[in-house]
């Protein structure tokens, strides 16, 4: 298949993983941001592949992971009220939140629905003019043009029973968490290639040169994570730290400029709090003020209000050190004990794209054998 | 009042030629009746069904028999490559041939939605029908429930089948042995995507139809062809990955399976690789795996390929002796992974 089998060829991969060792001297840390990018070392088992003395650790970049658990009951409360419709992307639904999931909220009688765009819950808000459609608005950069585009395009049309839960978040302010944490071990970054492919990489050169931490601009398969991580590793041995793309048949340096601009119209930076990691300024999106209409938090502030307070994460869950990159989900001891995909104690074992599920799925024999 | 003016009083009901389902249908009385000549005989007529009795009753051959059962709830009731009513022939009559055996009788319970078109019905029989008969089948028994408007969805069947099993036939996930050759019989995973591409919220097009289709007869012409198959087993719900683990559990091996060597539709990969699903994952209605010893590989894959459903039957991997039972997978760049049961449906992925 064309796009795909060029970039999963195992001669050229076994080259890179050559060139790879040839060129790492010393012992080196570097972490994938992207969830995608994690799911692919781990199922093409690329890690493998790489010499001993190179780490990879994997970053924060499953929005499914990080969304807080705040968020994620608000969603249950209003995915249970009789006259609303909401809708998410399909593996939000399982994600735990303080009571429950949104899958326990629709089997109650909550009326969820799996949409695939946010251009589908437009559609159902107009077929649905007498109910309320709440669209839950995940991802990072890379989805929040879609949502951008929903929200203008429901103004357009004049729908009054359209609105968003907006939980987007941005990647360069959890680097710079990540970056400026005690501790950090991360010594250059893949950065991530669809995100990139909306936002450019102009805004990562100040990253690059204030933290001196080389980034490359990577795809998702599996020859792209190795070309990526062989162009890291010359960085590092040759002492530079700069961003240079290897994703280069869908990034420019300045991204998507329309996409930008819708983003930018709908949108703006806020405070987040990132699950397992806690409070990152300007590391999410909200709904201006010329949007508030279409804010579900505004729309539904009433319902939301009742809402009494919230249950925490769970004590045992070390989530927050798998998202900095600070431990791998085997060396958890709650992984694959306490904690599985039927009974997630956070979100990484949740989604397809979390570090503690891709290690389920496609490694947990090294525990279990244990 | 002349004896040519008796007063007979009579209300004809207002009920023949109904175009919709109604809860009278499944009440025992006229509408029933007329529903079971007008549709269900009409389009199973046979000797044993005819006779409209409680149940069917038949001679049996010496040996033994294969009995097995499942329920069909798909939506939307009409795919590409099928519908609810052939699928629910195939599915029965595969689990049948699963256990070796020669399907003969089905059952056939409806369980269906007031306010359904009879239309509809009415085509959903016919497809049983033919599909009943492609697979040389007899619906001898069935039953009809109708439930209030909101608490079905349009259809459910259930059918359950009897079948034969050849004498000297010993096959099930505790014959499997280390050693054993893994045989797949064709690509994976059009089935699911058939479904999915006419859901609400997620139509796309392409050439890509249910695999769905009667596999007895490969079975009986591997059997027949003096292949010792320990095991046979369908690739319906979760696909190849569940199938494997499920075996490897059952009989407590290993498994090692090639990937590079599991076929896969191009346009079922597209919409794999768009949607973020795992072919291995997805199911499949006329795709099984067979276990045979390494001698009698060449044999197996001989006569899986003549016919149609198996022309594309290729070795994937090997039983190994592995302990815990696990199924490795060889990726397409060499390295391994676990193939592990999946917990829940695949969901597709943000992005």
């Amino acid at each position: 298949m064309k796009y795909v089998d060029e970039y999963r060829e195992s001669a050229t991969a076994a080259a890179l993983a050559e060139t790879i060792k040839q060129t790492v001297r010393r012992p080196w840390t570097v972490m994938e941001i992207c969830g995608g990018q994690t799911h692919s070392i781990v199922r093409f088992g690329l890690d493998a592949l790489l010499p001993s003395n190179l780490t990879l650790v994997h970053g924060p970049g499953c929005p499914i992971c990080v969304t807080p658990i705040g968020l994620i009951d608000q969603a249950l409360q209003l995915a249970s009220l009789p006259r609303v419709i909401f809708c998410s992307f399909g593996d939000m639904l399982r994600v735990p939140g303080s009571q429950g999931n949104l899958f326990e909220v629709k089997a109650a009688g909550g009326d969820v629905r799996i949409i695939y765009s946010p251009l589908d819950a437009l559609e159902l808000a107009r077929a649905n003019p007498d109910r309320e459609v709440v669209c839950f608005a995940v991802g990072f950069e890379t989805t929040a043009p879609a949502f951008a585009m929903a929200a203008i395009q429901a103004r357009r049309l004049g729908l009054t029973n359209f609105s968003l839960l907006a939980a987007q978040v941005l990647v360069p302010p959890a680097m710079e968490a990540i970056l400026s944490a005690p501790g950090c071990l991360v010594q250059g970054f893949l950065a991530a290639g669809h995100v990139c492919t909306v936002m450019g990489y102009e805004e990562y050169e100040d990253l690059a040169t204030r933290y001196r931490v080389p980034i490359v601009v990577t795809g998702f398969e599996p020859i792209d994570i190795l070309e990526g991580i062989a162009m890291l590793a010359r960085q590092l041995e040759e002492g530079r730290a700069v961003v240079e793309n290897q994703y280069t048949r869908s990034v420019r340096r300045e991204g998507n400029v329309a996409a930008q601009a819708a983003v930018r119209e709908v949108f703006e930076p806020t405070l987040r709090a990132w699950r397992g990691i806690g409070d990152i300024p300007h590391s999410g999106l909200k709904l201006t003020a010329a949007y508030a209409d279409f804010d579900a938090a505004v729309r539904f502030r009433d319902a939301l209000s009742h809402f009494g307070p919230v249950g925490g994460e769970d004590p045992d869950c070390r989530s927050g050190l798998v998202l900095q990159g600070l431990l791998k989900p085997p060396d958890c001891p709650a992984f694959a004990t306490r904690c599985t995909p039927e009974n997630p104690l956070g979100a990484p074992m949740v989604s397809s794209e979390g570090a503690c599920a891709a290690y389920y799925r496609y490694r947990s024999h090294v525990k279990r054998e244990a | 009042m002349g004896d040519n003016n008796s007063f007979e009083p009579e209300c004809p009901l207002p009920t023949f030629e109904k175009k919709t389902i109604l809860l009278a249908h499944g009440g025992g009385g006229r509408l029933m009746q007329e529903l079971i000549r007008g549709v269900f005989l009409r389009s199973f007529d046979n000797t044993l069904l005819r006779q409209l009795h409680d149940g069917a009753t038949f001679p049996v051959e010496k040996g033994t028999l294969a009995f097995t059962t499942d329920s069909y709830v798909v939506s939307p009731l009409f795919f590409p490559g099928g519908d609810i009513g052939s699928l629910a022939v195939h599915g029965t009559v595969n689990d049948l041939a699963m256990c070796g055996a020669m399907p003969l009788y089905l059952s056939a319970g409806f369980i269906l939605e007031e306010g359904l078109a009879l239309e509809t019905l009415r085509k959903v029989v016919e497809s049983m029908a033919k599909a009943a008969e492609g697979a040389g089948v007899q619906v001898v028994t069935g039953d009809t429930k109708v439930v209030d408007r909101g608490k079905g969805d349009g259809i459910f069947i259930n059918t359950a089948g009897i079948g034969v099993v050849p004498p000297g036939a010993r096959i099930g996930p505790q014959e499997v042995k280390a050693g054993d050759r893994i045989l797949l019989s064709g690509d994976l995973g059009s089935h699911g995507l058939a479904v999915m591409s006419v859901r609400d919220g997620l139509r796309f097009t392409g050439d890509i139809e249910s695999d769905s289709a009667p596999l007895h007869r490969v079975v009986r012409d591997l059997l027949e062809s003096g292949v010792p198959v320990h095991c046979l087993r369908d690739l319906t719900r979760g696909g190849l990955g569940s199938a494997l683990n499920e075996l490897a559990a059952g009989a407590n091996v290993g498994m090692t399976i090639e990937e590079p060597l599991i076929p896969v539709r191009a346009s079922v990969r597209g919409a794999c690789e768009l949607l973020g699903l795992d072919p291995l994952y997805v199911a499949n209605e006329g795709r099984f795996v067979a276990f045979v010893p390494e001698a009698h590989v060449e044999a197996a894959l001989a006569a899986m390929r003549r016919h149609r459903v198996a022309q594309d039957a290729v070795q994937i991997g090997t039983v190994t002796r592995d302990s815990p039972p696990i199924v490795v997978l060889r990726t397409v760049l060499g390295t391994q992974r676990i193939l592990d049961l999946l917990s829940g449906e695949q969901l597709p992925r943000i992005c």
